[in-house]
């Protein structure tokens, strides 16, 4: 079963996307899955209910008024423009911009839930061993998060893999730098090469599978005594 | 200046707590109230996790919160024992007694005056387990760990919220010997918070008691149990918690002799070391004036001491009386009659007898 090349190049665009947006998530997700967990604000609703917007909007939806936002008449687009970026629709960057929001959810929500598992309490133990808040925060809540984060980036890193609505929409379909492999996929149904399809497909599922059976079989007991 | 001055008001829902007191610097406070009686709201305000509006508090002259500035709790020199010992689960023991210890370090502090991590480890008895994980302790274990972890950041203030509250009757005798030490070779100032009358007479010097976000009483814990205006009560009963000191095993009779209030006290043996600082308790119950010494009696302990006041007692046909013993308040319940029939007043001289003293 040998891959062609512009299957081969579509799998490693779609890695490199995933791979990007997921660290890109770690650190902006991070402080605000930190935000949601210990505020008392009456903007937590809100703020909480935009992060989880993309896990109800059709793909699609998003894709498009990011589009708009990005194109040339678009707020975002003029701001690229200014700062010499060029525009960014159907290139690499905007596929990363557009996979950054649509998995946003799936980083901010374990997060946000493991920091709201491990509580005030070892933050104030933490500040009466003289930790600053910072301190306190890589050296105490991170660490007792770590199942959260690890939870959080499996799954944010495969749901950016198996996206497909946004990137079609603000990424097109160029070779090599917006055509991943669900759009090429995409690309040989439309072709009726159902064997391409075929392939790739059964990587993308077996992928998946080893993906969540990883999360969920590494998940340690919680029932413990 | 030896103290801490807390100056708090606070007013949550259905909740207040008004404080303004000056604490000793030296030796064990206790703060002894009903839960819900604010104690360990004022003990937060004190260590800054709880802030407050217009506070003041100044700790031996400095200044940790006034209306201008405000010292984090990082920053200040305290240690907090919290009522579940808190460990960090991600941390082996000794990397918990570390966590503090190496943040606290700096280049001022003087090695001298350090309480040392292998002093804190050596004092709690926590030695063999430094290499365990949290989660495989026992509550009286961890909460030794946690004692100990907040000696190691070598605080001029210890802070204890109920250490012993979360555990059961066993895991606690386990720990107040450990707590005892800590009273008799600390030299720093310590707050320890406690519903249980049990762990006041045994630890504190000093004693506030607090009821609904206030200060009831506050002073020399001897003194403020003798008070007749405002009946303090540890537990059930009226009584008085003495120190003395043990000078004599007698092997025949399995007693001891304990020096206290410029007399002898006779107890049970309870093995106690020739030497040992000790504590008494005299309940005022137990407690019987008269005003000469009596013969045949079966009552071992009889002493002298002067009248200082009457007081009432809950019931009209009873009458608390104090009196003073070489300097230690003791106190009586007599009935009203016998005290007019003995002629009582502030300044009589009289002999007491004791007919049970508890070695606590």
């Amino acid at each position: 079963m040998l891959l062609s090349e512009s299957d081969l190049a579509s799998i490693l665009l779609t890695l490199r996307v995933a791979s990007v947006t997921t660290v890109i998530l770690f650190v902006v997700g991070t402080p605000i899955a930190w935000w949601l967990a210990r505020t008392g604000s009456r903007w937590k609703g809100p703020v909480g209910a935009i992060v989880a917007l993309p896990l109800v909007l059709p793909p699609s939806v998003l894709g498009f008024y990011l589009l708009v936002a990005m194109g040339p008449n678009g707020p975002v687009g003029y701001l690229t423009q200014s700062l010499g970026l060029g525009l960014l629709p159907f290139t690499f960057w905007g596929l990363v911009v557009g996979s950054v929001l649509y998995s946003l959810p799936f980083m901010v929500q374990p997060v946000q839930n493991a920091f709201e598992a491990v509580g005030e309490r070892p933050l104030e133990v933490a500040a009466t061993l003289r930790a600053s808040q910072l301190d306190a925060f890589f050296t105490v809540a991170v660490p007792l998060s770590l199942p959260g984060f690890v939870t959080a980036g499996i799954l944010t890193f495969a749901h950016t893999v198996g996206e497909f609505g946004v990137v079609l929409m603000i990424g097109g379909n160029i070779p090599g730098v917006t055509r991943v492999a669900s759009v090429q996929i995409y690309d040989h149904v439309e072709a009726i090469e159902y064997s391409d399809a075929h392939r790739l497909a059964a990587i993308l599922l077996v992928f998946s599978f080893l993906v969540l059976l990883a999360l969920y079989a590494g998940r340690p007991n919680r029932r413990k005594v | 200046m030896d103290l801490i001055e807390a100056r708090f008001r606070l007013a949550w829902w259905g909740f207040t707590l008004d404080i303004n007191e000056r604490l000793p610097g030296s030796g064990v406070t206790a703060v002894y109230g009903h839960s819900g009686s604010g104690k360990t709201t004022l003990l937060r305000c004190i260590a800054g996790l709880e802030r407050t509006r217009g506070g003041f508090l100044s700790f031996k002259g400095e200044v940790w919160q006034d209306a201008g500035s405000w010292v984090p709790t990082h920053r200040r020199p305290l240690g907090y024992v919290f009522q579940e010992a808190s460990l960090f689960s991600h941390l082996t023991v000794l990397g918990n007694l570390r966590y503090g210890q190496r943040r606290a370090d700096s280049p001022r502090s003087q090695k001298e005056d350090r309480f040392g991590l292998e002093h804190a480890i050596e004092l709690l008895g926590i030695g063999h387990l430094l290499k365990r994980k949290p989660d495989g302790l026992s509550g009286g274990e961890r909460q030794r760990v946690g004692i100990a972890r907040a000696l190691a950041v070598n605080p001029r203030v210890l802070l204890l919220d109920e250490p012993l509250a979360a555990l059961d009757l066993a895991r606690k005798q386990e720990i107040l010997p450990y707590l005892e030490r800590l009273h008799d070779e600390l030299a720093i100032p310590a707050l320890y918070v406690s519903h249980a009358p049990d762990e006041v007479a045994r630890l504190a010097d000093h004693l506030v008691v607090m009821d609904q976000g206030q200060v009831l009483a506050s002073g020399p814990l001897n003194e403020t149990l003798a008070r007749l205006d405002l009946p303090i009560r540890l537990g059930e009963e009226a009584g008085v918690v003495v120190d003395g000191r043990v000078v004599e095993h007698d092997d025949i009779w399995h007693l001891l002799r304990v020096q206290s209030c410029g007399a002898s006290l006779w107890v049970r043996d309870t093995g106690a070391p020739i030497g040992r600082r000790v504590r008494v308790r005299i309940l005022a119950r137990d407690v019987s004036i008269a005003r000469v010494p009596l013969e045949g009696s079966s009552i071992l302990n009889t002493l002298r001491a002067r009248v200082t006041s009457l007081g009432d007692d809950s019931h009209p046909a009873l009458s608390l009386v104090k009196m003073d013993a070489d300097g230690s308040a003791i106190l009586a319940r007599v009935t009203r009659r016998s005290a007019e029939q003995l002629g009582l007043c502030p300044g009589s001289s009289v002999w007491i007898q004791i007919k049970a003293v508890a070695l606590l």
